[in-house]
């Protein structure tokens, strides 16, 4: 069995006191225990940002990557072994901007992955700019005028780029959140968490007051996640009540489901030390 | 008469067949036991713009193209005029009887052989993109080749698409075939004669390229079009279930790089392809890969820059983009194959290379070795050996602290730490982009940066010092030393061989790797060389910037090209002659 101590690290997060990435690694640390999925058949990829820091404070296999790309990386290093579990994590800055075109090819692709998102409507490391899920308005250094962009909807967007798992949650629900990692991680197919992350040193607006006092769990509404349309017309919801819980989800094969390749075992365990390329030769004569 | 030493070019409209006819025509002649060279000059589009192949064919070995033509085959007028002062003295044009040919604007010495391609498809029923079958038919009735060897190309070319594809071009090629058998004298200068039965391949670098990095076990390829690298993805992609490879078309350079990284991390031989422009997009990748000691392949075929340049053409510009991509220093192997051989048994050795350094590799080639077809012999699979370098012993990882990271990244005298992959078990680490210690944690102390720049160095050290390469080519008291590298090696021998007919003794320094540069090799020859000369398709003479750089001797003799075409021999031979006559 998984224990929380043996994701321990020697380094500890410094993260700023507060911040609601801790909230996210507890509840991952926790969703890991409670899926008892072994640490060394674990992955988490991640980009750049505060959130690119994540692999470094749990113990499991992990890479530490470049700025928009955990999707490419932890989707190959799933193809290349799909026994393992694999996670993304990253920001609103390192999804939803830079890496916004990987965000949606990976989705089409449905291998069976989950990427957490670490929103918090602001460029945190960089000490505060706008990010593309700043609120129009939104005063920062890089928009002191404020954002003339309406901002991205990660939802909507997951939803219409063929996510099979469309999710928010909060890191100040950290049970909320473990349960829907752990809902994402059993789906079988790309899983999409977003989660709420209060900044506490450059967001004064998206505090973890202002979720309180707007978001409400969908079930509680008794939303069919299993309705497209319904999970689309709920990712609209926005301002006074905010939803989380699981938008959408829809049990399709995956990427891996579709590639004879890896059928009888792993690409990673496939021997190669007596390929035989003799007619392959032959077809060029 | 002229046998079996023959330049056959086939010009027309792009979406006419012209590729695919002239690659009949190249391996019906290698069929014969004949040795081929083709090479294909198109425009970036699909339909019309001015298409050719040319086909060189002899019955010894050669290695290049050349710039005359023997037979010129126009299915159009624009073809005779553009090519026209290409033919050689009683060579040929066979083309289209409706066109009409002003004869003054010819040479005397050039032969016209019309032929109503048009009238011929109507009689036989056949569909009017068979007219290129007819001119290949024609051809091969005036250069009085064995017409059943094409037949048999065809059927192999066509057996996908059934009997009546294969029948009707088979049929039109007989029919303009025929022809011209009926309606000119068999007295052509130009003969090709069947001398054996072939058994040799015909194949592209890129196609070499490909044989080489599935024998070595790449299981993992990823790749966005781009010409001239497309057609290794298209190699993988039709591989991928005969091999068990996962070939992903991704949604630009930056992915497909990413993507290679994920899956070496994972354990698998994984490789991307582009051209410079995607490799532009790689190299923040590429420098991740070095950071983090992910082995990986990275082919990078070059056209001509900058931007999107020349995108169908020739050239070797990017030399020193790729020495220096993406920030900071870290170990860059780059090879240079100059070959179909070189490119077939480097690219499996990349492969060692890339997994015992742990860092990536990158083979450069160009459109004129990626995309130019040659009659090669089999390579000999069984030269290929595996290298997969050091992972973690059973004994070390049972010894590793459970409540630390696994030390992936441990000072070593060769700078080389054994590995773990995920799945190992007590091999847990964490790959961080960030400066990192023996674990992969963050660290920004500065003895731990420094030991660790050196630690990723001294890889590039140990490579250097492990590293073979090439002796001179040719005469060891050669008059004039040629140093180049990558696809002028086949023009070049071409040259030499033109050269030592006319009494010229000049010899050719080939280099491999870029990087480690073999600096004390070039130092050498450089010194002992009576006189030097550099050839490179670019127009700064970035290889002779290399060698005064690593070797502070300045080549300053620079046969440069930059046109978007290949050299040919010929050029290099007056070029070389040039430089005798004149210092």
């Amino acid at each position: 069995m998984v224990r929380m101590i043996d994701l321990n690290t020697i380094d500890k997060p410094n993260w700023c006191p507060g911040c609601g990435d801790f909230g996210i690694l507890l509840a991952l640390k926790g969703a890991v225990v409670e899926l008892n999925i072994e640490p060394e058949n674990t992955v988490i990829v991640s980009g750049i940002g505060c959130s690119g820091k994540v692999p470094h404070w749990i113990r499991t296999y992990g890479l530490h990557g470049i700025h928009g790309r955990p999707l490419p990386v932890a989707a190959a290093a799933k193809l290349s072994n799909h026994e393992l579990t694999v996670f993304a994590v990253g920001g609103d800055g390192d999804g939803y901007g830079i890496g916004m075109c990987h965000f949606i090819h990976a989705m089409r692709r449905n291998i069976d992955m989950t990427y957490i998102v670490h929103n918090n409507m602001i460029y945190g490391l960089t000490t505060g700019q706008t990010s593309p899920t700043s609120e129009k308005g939104m005063r920062t250094k890089s928009t002191p005028s404020g954002v003339i962009e309406v901002p991205v909807n990660p939802i909507a967007l997951a939803i219409s780029s063929g996510a099979t798992f469309v999710a928010r949650s909060f890191a100040g629900d950290v049970k909320h959140l473990q349960k829907t990692i752990v809902n994402a991680v059993k789906h079988r197919g790309f899983s999409l968490v977003d989660v709420f992350q209060p900044c506490v040193s450059f967001n004064f607006i998206n505090t973890y007051d202002w979720y309180k006092q707007r978001i409400y769990d969908l079930e509680t509404v008794g939303h069919n996640p299993e309705d497209k349309m319904a999970a689309f017309v709920k990712s609209q919801e926005w301002g006074e009540k905010i939803p989380i819980g699981v938008f959408y989800k829809v049990a399709l094969p995956t990427y891996e489901d579709e590639l004879p390749q890896i059928k009888e075992m792993p690409l990673v365990k496939q021997a190669i030390d007596n390929v035989d390329i003799s007619k392959l030769m032959d077809d060029f004569v | 008469m002229e046998k079996n030493r023959l330049t056959w070019k086939l010009g027309g409209k792009a979406g006419e067949g012209i590729m695919a006819t002239g690659i009949i025509f190249s391996q019906s002649c290698s069929r014969g036991g004949l040795h081929v060279f083709d090479i294909n000059e198109y425009p970036s589009l699909i339909k019309g713009g001015h298409n050719t192949i040319q086909v060189r064919v002899e019955d010894r070995e050669i290695f290049s193209q050349v710039k005359s033509v023997n037979v010129l085959i126009a299915l159009n007028k624009e073809t005779v005029l553009l090519h026209k002062d290409e033919l050689t003295s009683g060579g040929g044009i066979l083309y289209d009887s409706s066109e009409v040919l002003d004869r003054k604007e010819l040479r005397e010495d050039i032969r016209l052989y019309p032929v109503p391609f048009n009238n011929i498809i109507k009689e036989i029923g056949a569909q009017a993109i068979m007219k290129n079958n007819v001119a290949l038919g024609a051809s091969i009735a005036l250069i009085d080749y064995d017409f059943d060897v094409v037949a048999r190309v065809i059927r192999d070319t066509f057996k996908r698409k059934g009997d009546k594809i294969i029948n009707d071009n088979t049929l039109a090629a007989k029919a303009g075939y025929d022809y011209l058998k009926k309606n000119f004298p068999n007295d052509f200068n130009y003969k090709l004669e069947k001398i054996g039965t072939g058994g040799r391949m015909l194949l592209t670098g890129n196609d070499a390229i490909c044989m080489g990095a599935i024998k070595a076990g790449c299981k993992f390829y990823s790749a966005y079009p781009m010409t001239p690298a497309s057609s290794i993805l298209h190699f993988m992609a039709a591989n991928e279930r005969r091999f068990n490879i996962v070939v992903k078309h991704t949604e630009d350079e930056i992915s497909a790089i990413n993507m290679a990284i994920g899956s070496g991390f994972a354990g698998v031989r994984a490789m991307c392809g582009t051209s410079g422009g995607g490799f532009c997009l790689m190299s923040e990748g590429y420098g991740l890969a070095g950071m983090i000691e992910v082995p990986l392949v990275i082919i990078l075929a070059m056209r001509p820059g900058p931007s999107t340049g020349m995108p169908t053409w020739t050239e070797q510009g990017d030399l020193k983009f790729v020495l220096s991509a993406s920030q900071g220093d870290f170990p860059r192997p780059v090879i240079i194959p100059g070959d179909n051989e070189e490119c077939f048994y480097m690219t499996a050795g990349a492969f060692n290379i890339a997994e015992r350094y742990q860092t990536p590799v990158i083979v450069l080639t160009d459109k004129y070795l990626a995309e130019s077809h040659k009659t090669t012999e089999k390579f000999d699979a069984g030269r290929i050996t595996l290298d997969r370098g050091i992972y973690a012993s059973p004994e070390a990882l049972a010894a590793s602290d459970e409540k630390t990271f696994f030390k992936r990244y441990k000072f070593t005298e060769n700078g080389i730490s054994p590995r773990t992959i995920p799945g190992m078990k007590k091999g847990i680490y964490s790959a961080a982009s960030d400066e990192h210690d023996e674990e992969g944690n963050i660290r920004e102390e500065i003895e731990e940066r420094i030991q660790m720049m050196q630690k990723r160095m001294k890889k590039l050290d140990t490579l250097a010092r492990e590293l073979k390469h090439p002796d001179i080519f040719g005469a060891k008291d050669a008059e004039v030393t040629i140093i180049a590298a990558g696809s002028t090696k086949g023009p070049i021998k071409e040259a030499m061989i033109a050269l030592e007919k006319e009494g010229v003794k000049a010899n050719y320094l080939q280099i491999l790797y870029l990087s480690p540069f073999p600096i004390e090799k070039v130092a050498d020859v450089i010194d002992s060389a009576r006189k030097t000369v550099v050839v490179e398709n670019n127009f700064t003479g970035q290889l002779a910037d290399i060698i005064r750089e690593k070797t502070g001797r300045n080549v300053t003799r620079r046969i440069l090209k930059y046109d978007g075409r290949p050299f040919y021999p010929e050029e290099i031979q007056s070029a070389i002659k040039e430089v005798l006559a004149h210092g």
